[in-house]
Formats: C-alpha cells, sequence, structure tokens
C-alpha cells in the first residue's frame, strides 16, 4: 500500500468552507483576476466560518476530504462583528479532537482573508495542497506521532485504546 | 432512479453554462451535462442541459419551459457566482411558478474556468461542484423573503462634497436626511481649494450654496464637530449612536457675529484648514462660509482651560452664548440607510524623506499651496516663499509624491497631474514665474482634461519627464553658487537622457489621497469591509460601485478611493438614488436566511444565549427554552452550530444542505474513487511542449 503511495505523486482533495461576505469574495476576486491555484480545492459557502458546525468537519474527512479548510475575515472585519472569532474557539478545540482520531494537524486549518484578498487566498489554497499532499491520503486511527509516546510510557489502556482504533480504521 | 429516490421526489433540472468561452474554454460542458445526467440521476437529475448564455432571456426560457413541461422541482444551474446572477436565475424560476430559493447556483466559472487551466481536471472539479449543488438543492425547501418595513431617514456620515450631495438629494425627495461632520464645519476638502480644475471654477463659489442648502433645508439635520461612535441593526432599521462634542457654546443663542473669535487672544498654527501655513484664534470659525455659522473653542489651546482666567469670548458675547461649562452630548438616531463619504487624507509628504518636505522651508505641500493660492486664505492669495513677502521667480511641481511608488502607496491617486497643472497655471497666472512640472506620465483622460494640459504647455509651463530623486539646498556645482539660498532639484529628465539639477525658488510637492487614518476603525464600526489600504470595497466595483457589502449602507466620494469633485458628485448622487428607491417601496425584502429553533427539541441549556451579538436570542423563563427573533436575527450561524441539542435549524443553510453538498462534492473523487483524479492531473505531461 505504501509501496503505490510513493510511486505516483498523491492528488489531495481539499475542502474549503467559505464565509459568504469575505472569503468567498476573495475566491471571486481570484477567479475575475485569473489567479491560478491547484483544482483539488473546493468550496463550500456558508454565511459566516462562525456556522462551521464541527461535524461539518468530520463529515468532509469522513466523505474523502484530504485537507479541510477555514476560511473567513480577519478576526475584527467579521460581518456579524465577533462572529468568526467564535467559530476560531471551535477550530482549536476540533484540532485537538481531530489529532486524537489521528488526523493531522496539518490536514485542517484555518485562514483568513478580506474580500480584496484574492491573491492571498489563491495562494494559500496552493499552500494546503503542499502541504497535505505528503501526507497521502487520510488513514483513521494511525495517530502516528502520539503512538511511541504512549508505549514508551506502557499505558496498557492507551495501548489498548490505539489498537481498538487501529482496528476502526 | 427508483431507489434512491427521496420521499418528496425532487426532480432536479441541471444548466451548464458556457459563459461564451469563459466556462467552454476550459471547462468541457458537454461531458459535464452528459456526466450530471448519468451520474446524477439517481440522485433527482431529470433533465440536463447546456447553453452558450443560461442568463440570457433565451437561457432563462429554457429552465421556465422545463419548470413547466417536465414538472421540474428544484433547478441547479452551473455558471457564474451566486453573487452575480442568482438573482436572475431565481427569478427565472419564480416566473415558472417555482419558489426562488429552490433555485442552486454553482459557480465553475470563477471557482473552476478561470482559476485553472487543466481542461481534464477543471471538467472533474466543475461535475464535482455540480454534484455538490444537486446534493444541496434537493435539502432545499421553499422560502419567502422576509418583509421588514423601512425608516426613512437616512444618515449621511461626512460632509464634504459628496456627502453634501446625497444629502441634498435626499432630502429634496422630501425625506429626513441627519449628516454627520467631524469638523466644526461642512465642507470637506473642497472648501480649502481656491480652483477646481480644468474649468477653473472657484471652488468656494460653486460649493458654498450647496453648502447652505445642506445647512438651511428642514429636511437636514446637521451634526458638526460629531462623530458616529457606534451603530446596530440592520438594512431599514439601524440606531446610530452620534456624538456631539461641546462647542463651548449654546448655538440656540449664538448669532454667529464673530466678536469672541476676533476678542479670543490665543492665536495657534490651524493644523486643519489652513493646513498649517495660517492661524486661527482659540475659539474660531475655520473659514468665513462655514455652515453652521457657530464658532467652536478648542480648549486645548484655550487660555481658560489652561490657567482658569480670560474668559474675554464671555466677556465680549453679547446674547450670552458661551458656555465655558459644556460636556460632550450624546445623540441616538433611528436610520433606514446609511451612506459613508468619509473622504480621504492628503499623504503625509514628510515620509518621503529626499524632498526635504518639513526639512527645506520653501517645500510646500499641495495642500499647503492651495491655501497659499485660494483669495481667503493666509496670504490672501499671494503665492509667496515661506517668509511671507518674496515671489518666487522658478517654482517646481513635483507629481507622484507618495503615489505610484511601492515605497508608499503603490495606485495612482487619480486627481494629481490635473491639479498639479492647475498649480503651474495659477502660478504664471500670479507670479509669472517660470514653472517646471516633473512627471512620470501624464493622466489627462477626463473631460478636456487633454485640453487644459495643452493649455498649460502652450503657457510656457516646462514639463520635465522623470521622477524626481531629491530636492536639496547642498550646492555641487561652482555655477549653483550662484543660486545662493535656493532649492536644487536633481532629477533624470528621461526624454533627454540627461541628470539634471535645475535650481528653484520653491517646490510644491503635488501628495497623493490616501484614506482617512481610522478608516478601518470606521469599516469595523459600519460592518462593511475595506482593501488593506482602507478604501471601502463596493459590493461590485462595476456594477455596483456605491453599495457596500452590507444591504443598506452605501459609500460615495473619495472614502471609495481617489476621485475628483464630479466623480465625488456622482457617487453621492447615486448613493441617494439607491436609497430614495428603496425609501419609496416602503419595507424591504431581506434573505429569509434565519435561525430557527425547535421548542420540541431545546433542552434550555442557553449555551446559545450568549453567542447572538444582535441580541435576536433571548430565553422564555416560563417554557424553559430558547427563543430566536427573526427580525433582529441576521442569519450568521453561529448558534446553530453551537447547539448541542440540534435544536437549532438555519433557514437556506441548513446542517441537511450543507451536508449535502460536502457529500456530493467528494462523492465522485478522493477516496471513493481515487483513480480519477490521478489520470485527469496526468493529462497536460502528455501535451507536446
Amino acid at each position: 500500500m505504501n509501496e503505490d503511495v510513493k510511486m505516483a505523486p498523491y492528488e489531495p482533495v481539499v475542502l474549503a468552507f467559505t464565509c459568504n461576505w469575505c472569503s468567498y469574495r476573495a475566491a471571486d476576486l481570484a477567479g475575475t483576476a485569473r489567479i491560478k491555484y491547484p483544482p483539488n480545492v473546493r468550496l463550500v459557502r456558508l454565511m459566516c466560518s462562525g456556522r462551521i458546525d464541527p461535524t461539518f468537519v468530520l463529515k468532509a474527512f469522513a466523505s474523502g476530504a484530504d485537507g479541510v479548510m477555514m476560511t473567513g475575515c480577519w478576526p475584527a472585519d467579521c460581518h456579524y462583528r465577533v462572529q468568526n472569532v467564535k467559530a476560531l474557539r471551535r477550530f482549536e478545540l476540533l484540532r485537538r479532537v481531530l489529532e486524537q482520531l489521528g488526523i493531522e494537524p496539518e490536514r485542517f486549518q484555518r485562514f483568513y482573508a478580506s474580500a480584496a484578498e484574492g491573491q492571498q487566498l489563491a495562494a494559500e489554497f496552493s499552500r494546503m495542497i503542499e502541504v497535505v499532499r505528503p501526507l497521502g491520503p487520510l488513514s483513521w486511527g494511525r495517530l502516528p506521532d502520539v503512538a511511541p509516546d504512549l508505549e514508551a510510557l506502557g499505558q496498557d489502556d492507551a495501548q489498548a485504546d490505539l489498537v481498538a482504533l487501529e482496528a476502526v480504521g | 432512479m427508483t431507489s434512491n429516490e427521496p420521499a418528496d421526489c425532487p426532480r432536479v433540472g441541471v444548466y451548464v453554462c458556457h459563459c461564451g468561452t469563459n466556462i467552454a474554454g476550459t471547462v468541457d460542458v458537454a461531458a459535464v451535462r452528459d456526466w450530471a445526467m448519468e451520474r446524477l440521476g439517481p440522485h433527482g437529475v431529470v433533465v440536463s442541459r447546456d447553453y452558450p448564455f443560461m442568463c440570457s432571456s433565451l437561457g432563462q426560457e429554457l429552465i421556465e419551459d422545463d419548470i413547466r413541461k417536465l414538472g421540474l422541482n428544484r433547478v441547479v444551474v452551473a455558471a457564474c457566482s451566486p453573487h452575480m446572477h442568482e438573482k436572475t436565475f431565481r427569478g427565472a424560476c419564480e416566473r415558472a411558478g417555482l419558489n426562488a430559493y429552490l433555485c442552486e447556483l454553482v459557480s465553475i466559472r470563477e471557482q473552476v474556468s478561470w482559476v485553472h487551466t487543466d481542461k481534464v481536471a477543471a471538467t472533474a472539479k466543475a461535475e464535482a461542484l455540480l454534484a455538490g449543488g444537486v446534493l444541496r438543492v434537493r435539502e432545499q425547501v421553499p422560502l419567502e423573503p422576509m418583509r421588514v418595513p423601512i425608516n426613512e431617514a437616512t444618515l449621511v456620515v461626512g460632509g464634504g462634497i459628496a456627502g453634501i450631495t446625497a444629502a441634498v438629494e435626499i432630502a429634496e425627495a422630501g425625506f429626513p436626511v441627519h449628516l454627520v461632520e467631524r469638523e466644526p464645519s461642512i465642507g470637506g476638502h473642497m472648501a480649502q481649494f481656491d480652483k477646481t480644475f480644468p474649468t477653473l471654477d472657484c471652488a468656494a463659489c460653486i460649493l458654498t450654496p450647496k453648502m447652505v442648502t445642506a445647512g438651511a433645508h428642514p429636511n437636514i439635520t446637521l451634526h458638526t464637530w460629531s462623530e458616529v461612535t457606534d451603530v446596530s441593526g440592520y438594512v431599514g432599521n439601524f440606531t446610530a449612536r452620534v456624538l456631539h462634542r461641546p462647542r463651548y457654546l449654546d448655538t440656540d443663542l449664538c448669532t454667529g457675529c464673530g466678536i469672541c473669535q476676533e476678542k479670543c487672544p490665543a492665536k495657534v498654527v490651524d493644523p486643519a484648514f489652513e493646513a498649517g501655513i495660517g492661524y486661527r484664534k482659540a475659539i474660531y470659525r475655520p473659514f468665513p462660509q462655514a455652515v453652521p455659522r457657530f464658532p467652536v473653542l478648542d480648549p486645548d489651546n484655550c487660555i481658560y482651560f489652561e490657567r482658569g482666567t480670560c474668559k474675554a469670548c464671555e466677556k465680549f458675547c453679547a446674547p450670552g452664548a458661551i458656555r465655558l461649562d459644556q460636556q460632550p452630548e450624546e445623540v441616538t438616531l433611528q436610520v433606514g440607510n446609511i451612506v459613508l463619504a468619509t473622504g480621504f487624507d492628503a499623504f503625509d509628504a514628510r515620509r518621503v524623506e529626499p524632498y526635504g518636505y518639513g526639512r527645506l522651508a520653501n517645500v510646500f505641500s499641495s495642500l499647503e499651496f492651495e491655501r497659499m493660492s485660494n483669495a481667503s486664505g493666509p496670504t490672501g492669495g499671494q503665492i509667496v516663499l515661506r517668509d511671507g513677502v518674496t515671489h518666487p521667480r522658478t517654482v517646481a511641481i513635483v507629481h507622484c509624491v507618495g503615489s505610484r511608488d511601492r515605497n508608499y502607496n503603490e495606485y495612482c491617486s487619480a486627481i494629481c497631474c490635473m491639479q498639479s497643472m492647475k498649480f503651474a497655471h495659477l502660478v504664471r497666472e500670479h507670479t509669472n514665474a517660470t514653472v517646471y512640472e516633473f512627471y512620470i506620465d501624464i493622466r489627462a483622460p477626463g473631460k478636456a482634461f487633454d485640453e487644459f494640459y495643452q493649455r498649460v504647455q502652450d503657457e510656457g509651463t516646462i514639463f520635465v519627464r522623470g521622477r524626481v530623486a531629491e530636492v536639496t539646498d547642498v550646492l555641487r556645482r561652482p555655477e549653483e553658487a550662484a543660486e545662493d539660498g535656493r532649492l536644487i532639484v536633481q532629477v533624470e529628465d528621461t526624454l533627454a537622457g540627461l541628470q539634471r539639477r535645475i535650481p528653484v525658488d520653491m517646490v510644491v510637492l503635488s501628495v497623493g489621497l490616501q484614506p482617512q487614518s481610522d478608516a478601518h476603525e470606521v469599516a469595523r464600526r459600519f460592518g462593511i469591509t475595506c482593501s488593506s489600504e482602507g478604501w471601502i470595497i463596493e459590493r461590485h466595483p462595476k456594477l455596483d460601485p456605491v453599495a457596500t457589502m452590507t444591504e443598506g449602507v452605501f459609500a460615495a466620494g473619495c472614502a471609495l478611493g481617489p476621485r475628483d469633485i464630479p466623480s465625488s458628485v456622482a457617487s453621492g448622487a447615486a448613493a441617494a438614488a439607491r436609497i430614495l428607491g428603496r425609501i419609496q417601496q416602503r419595507e424591504l425584502a431581506l434573505e429569509p436566511i434565519r435561525a430557527v429553533i425547535d421548542a420540541t427539541r431545546c433542552s434550555g441549556c442557553r449555551i446559545c444565549n450568549d453567542l447572538c451579538p444582535f441580541s435576536a436570542i433571548t430565553f422564555d423563563d416560563v417554557q424553559a427554552v430558547t427563543e430566536v427573533n427573526p427580525a433582529l436575527c441576521q442569519g450568521c450561524g453561529v448558534c446553530i452550530a453551537a447547539c448541542p441539542a440540534g435544536a437549532i435549524g438555519g433557514t437556506g443553510f441548513s446542517d441537511a444542505q450543507i451536508l449535502g453538498q460536502i457529500e456530493g462534492i467528494l462523492m465522485f473523487s478522493g477516496a471513493a474513487d481515487t483513480t480519477a483524479v490521478p489520470e485527469a492531473i496526468a493529462t497536460p505531461e502528455a501535451v507536446p511542449a
């Protein structure tokens, strides 16, 4: 399986949530200005990044996304005043949860883009693809970084959890 | 088509737009059309068509016919951004009897054909986005726009020519306007100017009648020396708090006679109206034609505020209008629409150190020159050196100071070429001095602009093409010794291919325009967006140039970007026209994107209660459930995402719609269909170089 991954460069699929007022407009601007980015990025428009329910992110990973981006207005520029900050709180928590599920934190990233920052957003899309590509396909429950530490501690319970998670994956 | 059919039997029509070659040049639209029919048939697609221009009346009729004949109950149009044509296609659906909100737009132009080059990959992405649209539209339910009454009053922020125009237009139509200006008088920058290009109209002669109209209009309430501190609410029903800074006098009693100003012993440099080259008193009216006519007391320079004695103004004021204990006062305004005409700031020429502004006495900024050439200015219209008496024999005018320069502002300030040529004309007229214009390119694209350029050349102004390297008083060559006390302009004359050192008496720096220093802060206060520089972003740069992203908030004048007086006036009038059109409808249709609580599922945990910045969420103590006020809800969806019980739904952006879209987008790519993607990406290598 690993051999196959190494042979052809893996083309990940990244789902990016955008807010209606800033980042979606930035994506429109990138389009109008014909700024190129990889076709593996697909956008979902929401009214505000604060609308992002953690289940949307889990659904995206479960449906085959290799990376998920949460994009929205800059913290002080939210169309709904402060709601993107509430999204940020959830982002940090969700990222930790995802890590526990064996999803590398790099696969879930956030980016701010004002309606005028089409170029920056396109650049970020390109960067995200390059970050996710080497990680290869999503592997639930692999826990690559956490596992050795737990083993070193010799925690039987944790070891059992690990085995259980691997079974799920 | 039988097994996967959901309960309400969606019959989806898919329409793929070519947009000429905008989409069809990169996306294989026929393939997308066939793919949709074949692969999305099980998801309810019953017809799939492509058309060169879906937005054309023929394209729209295609959709309308299918709705009627095929009994479609959902429509997906794969075309441009919903911000472009969502309304168009919703209208088509409505005409055919289908609820407008059962139409979904999938952006395969801004998100696919314009940003990707590989045709195979772009087609695959278009298909994926289309699948997302189909699975999303299946979950959509009919919605009705919310109707809210619109307050007839308008708040205009900024009393320059753009704001005055907007205010007067709305007031003339019979509706109330609150005009807020932070300076003591309305008039803005235009009031500081002497002449206007290219007609050489006297600025005061054309501006002051407008100012008087605005000041005296029964429908206009002036709030000068005031600032908007807070805005809440939404289109049709904004609440604005306006802080009236104390003028230290009772405007009901003040007659505007000016005796206080005459008797005030504290004389200080006026950095605002006189651009730092003239003086005013501590109690002052910024200029004779100021509207309103009342003076304002500046406590920072007032002897009474400093030492506790003086009160000369109070002693001489016959009606007894002076109020030295006056406090700031806050008023609350209810308005339906807002115009932001907050204007610009002049670029600070001190930042371009080699030009010596602030260091070399006879280097002036363009605003200083405007005041100097103004007949009611500090020099009475005399163009003189900093000593106040000597007329210059040679004057250099430097273009693009702070503009078209990566070190400062990259953009062209639009007005400086014409302004500089106006200066050249005025210098010639007033002093007969030799005038040099140092320019990069002459930009004279307006009506009668190029003719003015020709006229200034004919008058003998010498145009030198080249960016000035330095203005200095350090003499380098022996012949420059004769030029004692003069300034040397070091420039590369790019037409002659020479380095030149030109001695002059006076240098005028034609500074660019930049956003007000608090532009970002103001944008936040009004819930709108501005560019990184601070210019307000229009809803659409071409088709909606005076609206902002926020419904009910419009912008006019230089707050949108550098522009001249006619453009500022036009944008002010345009904003007024937009607002009048809305007011006359008496009520507004708002997008029905709202949070809705299912009381039977609400556990009363109150987690959502503190999340709403619009106070739309309240708690019913009796029923022990949370409620959402749809009139206050703005539809951000934060509470929906936060509800642990899933009791809050969101119309227009429901969980089912979003989850459906996610599933659709990923259904035929990534892990589920790993072979398709690498094949698609491999194609460009096969193309011969």
